[in-house]
This record gives structure tokens, sequence and C-alpha cells, in this order.
């Protein structure tokens, strides 16, 4: 009983945060203290802390290491963008097309994460993170390959690009992506987005199936002693992880009118920056994969307006990384915070 | 008539050229509390692995109640009614002893996902009842008091019960204990085996033990089987087999 009480405690403390967050930003720009340039982290930060919630499902809470992550954003984007700009002339409002691309771009993406789950999750420890990692380059190599266009003769595609006939329009054009995507992500919108995973995931790791995933984590050979089903569980939670991430790249999609499927933007580089959200906030604690996707996403960009220092942006970013590394995982550092928090981390353990 | 509740028949299992359990006999009565012996590589935790579904017999039947249960798998069996514990403790070391337990309910309360994700009220309902059960369980071991702790975080012995009430939790005809007394001191090894004796008669529950010391052995289980090089060398009520000599020399020898 009390337990219940906890752990929705902690849950009402990270939402709490974000719409703390929303608020303050809200004021801040309508009394016009905002500069363009800080508006324009807002989206970002909303879909990164996400990505960062979503990815600690299966590395925090299942216990395996997936660096494909950008690789399901990358589906999410695409194929919601292509919703999108098809839809884009005809009568349908804007927010319910945003609201059918937010489904698309994640049940695709749940699509994707089911079918790879099945012969990836069988491999443990480095193999599953070298396969994801390499299923995530597939996807994205291919989507910036491919040419789709329609026009009289109808839809074609192709890894070619291809001339269209009499009035055509190219949907995905190679490298060059998707162009014309409607820009409907909204702060308020992503933020939604971020405040209903939030949920999603506390609500599923303090319930039964959340606790038969962590059993796989801490004892595979336990877990199944007691008849839990470990490829059900495995692939609930990289399903779901998937999912969240093609909401994601939704988000991303209709954040820039012009969708590549670029390494900068859905590359393995970006699983690992969202992999070092999750370990630097703490892996398996959801708050701290929030705070910490925001506050490193925002840092080199912030580090941008320092002037002169602005050169050593990286430099000192490195050395903050570093930091918080130790901060959270070297054992003096945790031995003293386990002392001077001691109450305040008995807690944070159900987070 | 009166059957078995646990009947093994011929089991072998070889790895490589290595005969680890041949031609493996065994009968269990209901409310029985039955042990294994043997000396250090005789076999005895293979027999457990055969049984759980771990490895696959090359050869033999194991019947639960008399159904044929060889070949399942290692969750279909929890699911038959057996449940075990472990040599080498396995708990899930970064969850509470509560939760701990509480996974070993997992499938006599079982809501949904989305029930949990949309909180319905059924979820309240079921994870409340799951509470006061592990609560419940937790008490006959007297771990009640350290519900919230961690569990690798408990002491020793107390992992030692908690991986007890994990297993009855998944409410077993049939408790398979893997020398639950290792690493104990004498106080605690009496103490569990009082706790053995009265699982074994508050829930009615039928356990089949592996133990390497003999005296303790000698003061709880009614019947032994003695395993020697994968073999049984004897089987029968606890005194005779404790004073058979070939018994006595098998254990001198080691
Ligand atoms: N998976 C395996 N592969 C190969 N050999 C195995 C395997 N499992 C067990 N063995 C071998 O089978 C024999 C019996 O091992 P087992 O663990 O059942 O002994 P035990 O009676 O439980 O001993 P102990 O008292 O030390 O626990 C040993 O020689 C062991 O090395
Ligand atoms: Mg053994």
């Amino acid at each position: 009983m009390g337990k219940l009480k906890k752990t929705t405690k902690q849950e009402l403390i990270t939402c709490g945060i974000v719409v703390l967050f929303y608020i303050v930003i809200t004021i801040l720009d309508k009394t016009g203290n905002l500069k363009s340039h800080t508006k324009g982290l807002l989206v970002p930060i909303c879909y990164y802390a996400t990505a960062a919630v979503s990815l600690n499902l299966v590395v925090g809470f299942l216990g395996d290491l997936s660096l494909g992550h950008a690789g399901f954003m990358c589906v999410g984007a695409f194929s919601s963008a292509l919703f999108s700009v098809a839809m884009k002339e005809s009568t349908m409002p804007a927010g319910l097309r945003f609201f059918i691309a937010l489904l698309i771009g994640t049940a695709v993406a749940a699509l994707f994460g089911f079918l790879i789950g099945i012969p990836v999750l069988r491999l443990n420890g480095d193999y599953l993170a070298i396969v994801t990692l390499a299923f995530g380059e597939i996807i994205k190599n291919i989507l910036a390959a491919i040419y789709l266009g329609k026009d009289e003769a109808g839809v074609h595609i192709s890894l070619k690009s291809f001339p269209l006939q009499g009035e055509g329009k190219m949907l995905i054009n190679g490298a060059m992506g998707i162009q014309g995507v409607p820009t409907d992500s909204k702060f308020l919108i992503a933020m939604l987005v971020l405040l209903i995973t939030l949920l999603v995931i506390y609500h599923m790791v303090n319930s039964r199936t959340g606790r038969a995933i962590m059993s796989i984590r801490d004892n595979r050979i336990a877990a199944e002693s007691i008849g839990i089903d470990i490829t059900k569980y495995k692939m609930l939670a990289f399903t779901v992880s998937a999912a969240i991430a093609g909401t994601v790249g939704v988000l991303f999609a209709h954040n820039t009118s012009t969708l590549t499927a670029a390494s900068t933007y859905f590359g393995y580089n970006v699983s690992i920056m969202i992999l070092v959200y999750v370990v630097l906030g703490g892996i398996g604690s959801i708050r701290g994969s929030v705070i910490a996707a925001a506050l490193l996403y925002a840092l080199p960009e912030m580090l941008r307006g320092l002037g002169n220092l602005s050169n050593y942006r990286m430099l000192i970013y490195s050395v903050i990384l570093i930091a918080v590394m130790l901060w959270n995982w070297a054992p003096a550092a945790r031995a003293w915070r386990e002392r001077v928090f001691k109450s305040k981390n008995k807690q944070k353990q159900e987070s | 008539m009166n059957m078995p509740l646990l009947e093994v028949k011929n089991l072998s299992i070889s790895f490589g050229g290595l005969r680890a359990v041949d031609d493996f006999n065994l009968s269990i009565e209901k409310g029985q509390l039955y042990g294994l012996i043997g000396p250090n590589g005789a076999g005895k935790t293979t027999v457990f692995n055969l049984l759980t579904g771990v490895y696959k017999p090359t050869d033999g039947a194991i019947l639960l109640n008399g159904r044929n249960i060889t070949g399942h798998k290692t969750i279909e069996i929890n699911r038959d009614g057996i449940a075990r514990t472990f040599q080498n403790i396995r708990l899930f070391k970064d969850l509470s002893v509560l939760d701990n337990v509480k996974l070993g309910l997992h499938h006599r309360y079982p809501y949904r996902t989305i029930t949990a994700v949309l909180r319905l009220p059924k979820y309240f309902k079921q994870e409340t009842a799951m509470d006061e059960r592990a609560m419940e369980l937790l008490k006959v071991f007297d771990l009640d008091g350290e519900a919230a702790t961690l569990a690798s975080n408990l002491p020793y012995g107390k992992q030692r019960k908690l991986e007890i009430a994990r297993a009855l939790a998944t409410d077993p005809v049939l408790l398979l204990l893997d020398e639950p007394a290792a690493g104990m001191n004498p106080n605690e090894t009496q103490e569990l085996m009082d706790t053995i004796r009265f699982v074994r008669d508050k829930f009615d529950m039928t356990i089949l033990l592996i133990e390497h010391d003999m005296k303790l052995v000698g003061g709880i289980c009614e019947e032994l089987t003695v395993l020697n090089f994968g073999q049984v060398l004897k089987q029968g009520a606890t005194k005779e087999v404790l004073s058979d000599p070939e018994v006595i020399k098998a254990y001198i020898g080691e």
C-alpha cells in the first residue's frame, strides 16, 4: 500500500518538473525574455528527453544494450512525413493530420521494432549492441537511397533517380529526402508527448509487466524458474521502446521542412548520444534520463553564446560529461552521496 | 490407487562423454520431505536441472501427478507445479524483497499491461492483493520487516529464505531446494530446518531437498536417495540409508 504511494510520488515529481519547465518557458516567452535561438531548442529538448526515456526501458530496465534507437526514429520520421506531405493539399485540418501522422510514425516504428526484435533479441550483450547498431544504419542508408515519386502513370519506387511523366511529384528524393514537410511540431505538443511517455513508462515499470522486465535483467535463469516468459517481455519492452522512438521521429520530421536521412540526424552517433543521456542520467532512472537529455542537449547550444570561450565549447562539454559520469558512477562519489542523501537515495531506487 | 506425486523413471543425461546422471529412478509421495544427497559432483544439481527443464534428458521420463512433463520448457514446468531454489543464490538483486516475492505471484494476478498503463481499477485491486499475499509469505520467513530492502542488501541467510519464499509464491505442488543451508552457521541452519518443516506442514507441500551435510538431512528427511557418480547408490528410509556401510564408504572416500 505504502509502496503504491511512493512510486506515485516519484511519478508526480518527474511530471511536475516537466510541467514546471513548460510554465517557466511559456512565461519567459510571453514576457519577451526568450531568444529565438533558445526557442528553437525547446522542441528538440522534449523529443530527445522522450527518446532517452524510451531507450531507458531497454537499457535500464530490460538490461539490453540497444544501439539502434535512431533507426526507429528514422522509420517514424519518414513514414509520418510521407503521410503529411501526401495529405498537405487535402482538406484535412492540420491538427488532425498531425495527430494521424503521430499514430502512423509510432505504429510503423513499433512494427519495425517487433520484426527486428524477433531475431535480434536472441542475442546477448555485445552481439545485441552490434546487430541493433547495424539495423539502425541499414534503415537509415536505405531511406537515404530511395526515390519515391507519383505521376500520371502511378507511383514509382526506385534506388535510382527517375524522370516523372507530366504532372508529378517526388515524395522521397533520394539523399535529398522529403521536402515540404509541414512544421507541425510545437512545443506544447512535444511536451505532451513527453508527459504521456513518462506516464506510460512509469506505469509500465511499476506493474507486473515492469517487474517481469526487470527480473530478466537481474537474473534470467531465476526469472524462467518462476515462469516468466522471457521472450514475451523482451519483445514487449523492445517494441514499446521502438514505438516511442518512432513518435520522436515524427516530432523530428515535423520540426524541419526538409527531412533527410543524414547521419547527423539518424546515424549511430545519435543512438549513442541518446545512450549517453540514459547513462549519465543514471541507468534505470526515468527522471535522470529526462534531466540529462534536456541539459546535455541544451548545453553545447548554450555554450555557443559564450563569446571567446565558445571556441572551447566541445572541450567544456566533454569535461562536464566526464564530471557527471564520475559523480554518478565513481565508487567514492557514490559512497559520499549515499552518506549525504541516504534517505533520498532509498526512494530513488523506485524511480 | 496411490499415485506418487513425482515419479522419475530411468532418467539419464550425458555431457559429452560424462554420464552426469545415469538411470536415475525416484518416487516421492505427496507431503513427503525427501532428501537427495551425495558427494561433490555426484549429479544432484543436474537432477534438479533435469526436473525443471533446464536440461533435456537423454533418456527417461518425469511424471508429476501421473502427467508426463518430460521435455517441457522451464517456464512450463513452473506452471506444471514445480518450483526451485538455486545452489548459488539467484535473486533479483536490484529489486526489493517484496518485488522478488511479487514476481513469484506473477501468474496468480494476471492483469494486462494496458490495465497497468491506464491504471484501471483492476490494477490497484490486484496489486493490493499481491502486496498482501506477498507480505503473508514474507512473514512466514520472518522477512516482513525488510520488505522494502533491496534483495542484494539482505544478509546471506535471509537471501536463502527469500528464494524459498519466492518459489513458494508460484504456488507449486513440489518444491526443490538445492542446498538451502549452504553457507549458514549452525544456528541459522537449525532455524532453517524448522522453517522447512513448517512450510511442509502449513502449505501441505512436498519437498525434495539436496543437502551436503548428512547430519542435517538425517534431522528432517523421511527418505533419502544417495547419488554417487551419477548413479543411485542407495534409496530408502533415512536411518537405514545413513547407516549403510556403502554410503558411509562413499562419503569417507570423498
Ligand atoms: N552443463 C554441463 N556441462 C558439462 N558438464 C556438466 C554440466 N552440468 C554439470 N556437469 C557435470 O556433471 C557432474 C555433476 O554435476 P552437479 O552439479 O550435478 O553435481 P552436484 O552433485 O550438484 O555437486 P555439488 O555438491 O558440488 O553441488 C559434474 O561432473 C559436473 O561437472
Ligand atoms: Mg550441486
